[in-house]
């Protein structure tokens, strides 16, 4: 009787053992993120402190010259995740609706798998062939510059985030389609009549959704850009020109500059660049919160 | 009686299928036709018989082995740092965490998961700044470093996998343990886990395939071209994704950018694999219990 009483004091003195280790991980999974925005914001507060601030934000970058400027790479992160989104948004939704009523079953099953393969492909791998493929053809075409270009870079990123876009909206409209479906057969109506008028008007949750998540994927890519963007930094006039954004500023500037004076701006492009992305992520977790029509 | 505008609907529909197939068509062709004929032994071990090379009895110069050893090396480590504390944190989300709670951490966790990867290289790199201006001045980035910039990179995903997995077992299975008399975390240990090794595997394959892929950390935290096989956790080292984007840059013969077609092939068909096993593993999952 002794021995059970003890037997079951220490599993109990285990169990909490046990959930406290857990609750532990999860604290330092969730801290993370802290700990990143923290070392940020620490690293930029000295340019903050010592009114460097508007050195970065101005419209030049000229280390040289002890212009720091990173308000181009603003505009040229913006102008591509911008584009890139809006290339691949009706492409992706195009897709969607093939797979969901348009096409034949056996078809749709294909492009689906093919969508999954995209989800795989490593970006850098992108990148080499878009800098092999498409920048010389634009080379050859336009005879405009070397063809890195943030034309370049937006065709190729429009490839990249296809994919996510793509499976945010097909797993909304799956949602939907299966309620729908026999009330709009019974009716008579057609299936592109169907997802017209029915499904899509419905669906406006996942819509956004998968603009944003498009949106901040495109924002957050580095070796597209990198690789295919020409990283020029200045405000591009037309869509030949070379860009450079913050993602590939960053990596520039660490793999190229000794100079810690030109490290300030890291901190700063970081720090834009979380705020942005937690941002989107924010909104996208609001709008999925939403309770109500879909 | 078709409206105009649902003809031109559907229309859409198909040309931007067919526009996706035919680029992703292209994309792949280019890739094995310039790839393809450039696998090899010599590929990656250059004019080094390869029994050295393996051993490490003679440096790799004109191969990508030294590349593929790093990254192995890179995916264990980041690997080992990353699973436990993936796999610790999910159960916590899914058995343990409640309410108002498990909405504020979760949603650390989706922010990190939404965070450039760009950005947790730039944290290692910060971190030994601050490291050298601190206690060690000595501190450079090396691979235990990247290691652990890739491990926060996947972390979300070990995460997020775990919980869902464990989330997505059916009450029947969950009130196994507790009827019979398990407290709650021997009903976790013995009979939810078991139950969803396949997914959680799955979320572990996952994992490794990100941390294999990714360029835009171990850009900042210490990758270089020729480093040769990693010799220490301190050391610089070579990386796959890194010698692709590093050819595809400096290349200065024809030979070097067929390296870097193979290269790219070959990252391409280690990510595939990974990513089909993950979704076998995924689907089996789902047919046991959905």
């Amino acid at each position: 009787m002794r021995n059970l009483t003890h037997n079951r004091e220490s599993r109990k003195w285990l169990e909490s053992l046990i959930e406290l280790m857990l609750l532990f991980s999860g604290l330092i999974s969730s801290l993370v993120m802290l700990a990143i925005f923290v070392f940020l914001v620490y690293f930029t507060m000295p340019i903050i402190a010592r009114g460097d601030l508007l050195n970065l934000m101005s419209w030049n970058w000229r280390p040289l010259a002890g212009q720091y400027g990173i308000l181009p790479m603003a505009i040229g992160s913006l102008f591509l995740a911008v584009s890139a989104t809006l290339a691949a948004y009706p492409l992706g939704l195009g897709i969607c609706c093939f797979i969901h009523s348009l096409g034949l079953r056996s078809v749709a099953r294909f492009v689906l798998v093919i969508i999954d393969f995209m989800t795989s492909v490593p970006t850098v791998v992108y990148g080499f062939v878009s800098a092999f493929l498409l920048v010389p053809t634009l080379r050859q075409c336009f005879e405009h510059g070397t063809g890195f270009s943030w034309f370049a870079a937006s065709v190729t990123l429009t490839v990249l985030v296809l994919p996510t876009i793509v499976l945010v909206i097909h797993t909304q409209l799956r949602q939907l389609g299966s309620e729908s479906r026999l009330t709009a057969i019974a009716l008579g109506i057609s299936p592109a009549q169907t997802l017209l008028w029915v499904i899509l008007p419905q669906a406006s949750r996942g819509l956004v959704a998968a603009a944003l998540l498009g949106f901040g994927r495109a924002l957050g890519d580095t070796i597209v850009s990198l690789m295919v963007a020409g990283n020029a930094p200045q405000v591009p006039h037309s869509i030949l020109d070379s860009i450079r954004t913050l993602t590939a500023h960053i990596a520039l500037v660490v793999a190229t500059d000794v100079h810690s004076a030109t490290y300030h701006s890291l901190f700063l492009s970081g720090l834009i660049l979380v705020t942005i992305s937690a941002m989107v992520n924010a909104s996208i977790r609001w709008i999925a919160g939403k309770s109500g029509a879909g | 009686m078709v409206r105009v505008s649902e003809r031109l609907f559907v229309a859409a529909a198909w040309l931007s299928t067919l526009m996706t197939l035919a680029v992703v068509g292209i994309f792949v062709g280019s890739l094995l036709y310039r790839g393809l004929g450039t696998l090899g032994t010599s590929l990656l071990f250059g004019n080094v018989p390869i029994i050295n090379a393996l051993i490490g009895k003679l440096p790799v110069w004109h191969g990508i082995w030294p590349a593929i050893v790093g990254t192995l090396f890179l995916v264990l480590l980041s690997s080992t740092m990353a699973i436990p504390l993936g796999l610790a944190s999910g159960i916590y989300f899914a058995e343990y965490a409640e309410g108002r709670w498990k909405d504020l951490l979760s949603f650390a966790v989706d922010l990190l998961a939404g965070t450039p990867s760009i950005i947790m290289g730039l944290f290692g790199f910060s971190l030994i700044l601050f490291l050298r201006k601190a206690i060690l001045p000595g501190a450079n980035v090396c691979l235990l470093l990247a290691a652990l910039c890739l491990a926060l990179l996947v972390l979300p995903y070990m995460v997020r996998t775990t919980q869902v997995a464990l989330e997505s077992l059916p009450e029947s299975t969950r009130l196994v343990g507790p009827s019979l008399g398990l407290t709650r975390w021997e009903n976790i240990r013995h009979v939810l886990l078991p139950a969803s090794s396949r997914a959680l595997l799955s979320g572990v394959i996952l994992s490794v395939g990100r941390a294999a892929e990714d360029t835009a950390v171990i850009l900042l935290t210490g990758v270089v071209a020729n480093a040769g096989l990693p010799a220490s956790l301190t050391d610089k080292f070579e990386a796959l994704p890194f010698t692709i984007y590093y050819l595809a840059a400096e290349y200065r013969t024809p030979e070097e950018l067929d390296r870097g077609f193979g290269s790219a092939l070959l990252l391409l068909v280690i990510t595939v694999s990974l990513f089909v096993a993950a979704r076998m593993l995924q689907g089996a999952f789902q047919r046991e219990w959905q």
